[in-house]
């Protein structure tokens, strides 16, 4: 880590605060100082520090309210107190209102050294622990593109040769087919990888609060900007940000876009300075993009800029054969998860499965799996754990009698095998029931 | 700017050899020339009874304004016990880039700690804190290298650790 530890020094007597800038100085920290509480916490409004160091006692607001004051908009602050009228109520007091350490002054040179130190070891390792947690996310999602079919090993071939790259991508596909997946599996394949990945939903969020989720915005510049805030392109320096459903973004952002890729740099929303930033762009949509751009709502400059490289992500029904693989592996997900003992699924219930369309594509089939889990016996999926809507079961049945014989199995694995409600649901009585169950030979699944 | 020379002044009593010795690697540290000479101060202006030790703030301040010239780095010598208002106490202390510094023998020999007087060591540990408060004055900030003379100390053991010369890479940053 070669970033310069921060500090900010906060002292109403001046030749504390000298010395201490000249202390921290010759050991190549960053350092400001202020006389009170009050601009301090200007400072910090406009910028960041890693630790702050304060004197408790100070004329107007003290060194405890200011504590809480940082605390209350950065909770991860390292904020070190001092004193010289040191009691132990207020070290109890000041550790329980987060500060990181108490010194009563004047203190030991090594002391200080020591303290500082294991302040910037502390913040090394939320750095560190951070990135890491990062690369967990992004190493587990390339995990998560399952399957050997054809298909998606076409996809995985494309995010092989593109994540060196630096072009930008659109993945195209159907909702719920996993086209997050693939950004994080092209960013964690690429150069860029120990670098942020920072995905924004556009269709979430209005034209407004886009704008200044992407740019950022300075304080004031709206109603409720009470601080600074880094937008998503800065946060992605270095790094990738993934635009999901990018085709619903407004005409005007369309335009605020296009200039953003050209120039890497962007002003924040209610400022005036330039700022730059280094980042690869991924896009997602479940849209025809080509056919906006040819009725004139998606602007075509932006398209191209955009769609250097397309991706389309298949959906399930194209690729049944990697459904077993992808139950397989959502069990093992969710039995582990929910801290329970791994169970199998029957075959009946799997080839149901597999005749399945998914209009909701891979998050449909692990929505199922995860309630198969929840409401089943806790050793084997059975068709009767699977909501599978006769509407939307693919059938091969041609005859009457074959639509009745499916109608009454699911109506019976509905109710569990209950022959009165499953009678009362197929508004006949129980003794046709019965008939229809052995005329058809249908037996509950065990 | 040229620099001309480096100015050692002591305030009270040292021995005109340790002075001479430590004139000597001082010059050799950075090529310069080195005056050694007595300079007279009251340093009762610059006592604290509270504390029994006396203001390192005021001290380099003092240093800076009367002793110290544009084209030379100064640095005061003294035998009394530093300190600045946040430490307990000081080694030494200066200007950073600036064109003054200084140093106090006081807690640098073994008699202060209890351990048995060593004249050598004195010697060793006094010609390392004037190098190093000079470092400063050159611009020369604390360096992670542990047997670099810029290396941060704070007990006398952590001056034992290091050399009395700078690093390759401090050296190279003197220009």
């Amino acid at each position: 880590m070669s970033k310069k530890i921060s500090i900010l020094i906060v002292d109403d007597e001046e030749s504390v605060r000298s010395s201490l800038y000249n202390w921290f100085i010759e050991d190549d920290y960053r350092v400001d100082c202020a006389e009170d509480a009050k601009k301090a916490l200007s400072i910090l409004e406009s910028d960041s520090f890693d630790i702050v160091l304060a004197d408790i006692k100070m004329p107007g607001m003290d060194g405890l309210e200011m504590l809480k004051r940082i605390k209350s908009f950065r909770k991860d602050a390292i904020v070190i107190v001092m004193t010289a009228f040191a009691t132990v109520d207020t070290a109890v007091q000041a550790l329980k209102d987060g500060a990181f350490d108490y010194i009563t002054k004047p203190f030991d040179p090594d002391d200080l050294s020591h303290l500082i130190r294991n302040a910037s070891k502390q913040i090394t390792l939320i750095e560190e622990n951070e990135v890491l947690k990062e690369k967990v996310i992004s190493l587990e999602n390339v995990e998560n593109l399952i399957g050997n079919s054809e298909a998606i090993r076409k996809v995985l071939k494309e995010i092989e040769s593109v994540a060196q790259s630096n072009a930008s991508v659109i993945i195209t596909g159907e909702s719920g087919t996993g086209k997050e997946l693939v950004a994080r599996a092209i960013h964690a394949n690429s150069p860029r990888r120990f670098f942020p990945l920072v995905s924004v939903h556009c269709g979430a969020l209005t034209e407004s609060l886009l704008e200044s989720e992407l740019f950022g915005h300075e304080k004031g510049a709206f109603t409720g900007a009470v601080y600074n805030r880094k937008g998503r392109f800065e946060m992605a320096d270095s790094g990738t940000i993934f635009l999901d459903e990018i085709a619903t973004i407004s005409s005007k952002m369309q335009v605020e876009l296009l200039r953003v890729l050209e120039s890497k740099s962007f002003v924040r929303v209610g400022g005036n300075k330039e700022i730059t930033s280094d980042f690869r762009v991924i896009c997602a949509t479940n849209r025809d993009l080509k056919g906006m751009v040819e009725k004139g709502i998606f602007r075509e400059d932006l398209f191209y800029r955009l769609n250097v490289v397309n991706i389309n992500v298949p959906p399930l029904r194209e690729r049944i054969e990697d459904i077993p693989l992808l139950v397989d592996y959502f069990i093992k997900k969710y039995c582990t998860t929910m801290n329970r003992s791994l169970i199998t699924i029957d075959s009946g219930a799997l080839k149901r499965l597999e005749e399945f369309t998914f209009p909701g594509n891979i998050r449909e089939l692990e929505n199922m799996i995860e309630r198969a889990i929840v409401v089943g016996n806790g050793k084997k999926i059975t068709l009767k754990d699977l909501p599978l809507g006769k509407e939307i079961v693919n059938t091969t049945a041609e005859s009457l009698d074959d639509l009745e014989k499916n109608h009454i199995f699911q109506i019976l694995t509905k109710y569990n095998w209950n022959i009165t409600v499953a009678a009362k649901a197929l508004k006949i009585d129980r003794v046709t029931l019965y008939n229809k169950i052995k005329k058809y030979g249908l037996t509950e699944p065990k | 700017m040229n620099l001309e020379y480096i100015n050692l002044i002591s305030f009270g009593y040292f021995e005109k050899g340790l002075l001479e010795l430590v004139a000597n690697d001082v010059k050799k540290e950075f090529l310069l020339p080195v005056i050694y000479r007595e300079g007279h101060l009251d340093l009762s202006e610059f006592y604290d009874p509270g504390r029994r030790q006396y203001d390192g703030n005021k001290l380099l301040k003092t240093i800076d304004s009367k002793f110290a010239f544009d084209n030379d780095k100064t640095l005061g010598l003294f035998n009394v016990d530093l300190y600045i208002p946040i430490l307990t106490y000081i080694f030494g202390q200066a200007y950073l880039n600036g064109r003054a510094g200084i140093v106090s023998i006081s807690r640098l020999s073994n008699e202060r700690y209890g351990i048995k007087a060593d004249d050598k060591q004195l010697v060793d540990r006094f010609r390392k804190e004037v190098i190093h408060e000079l470092g400063h004055t050159f611009g020369l900030i604390h360096c992670k290298n542990s047997t670099c003379v810029m290396r941060s100390s704070t007990y006398v053991e952590d001056i034992d650790q290091k050399n009395h010369q700078l690093c390759e890479k401090c050296r190279g940053q003197l220009g």
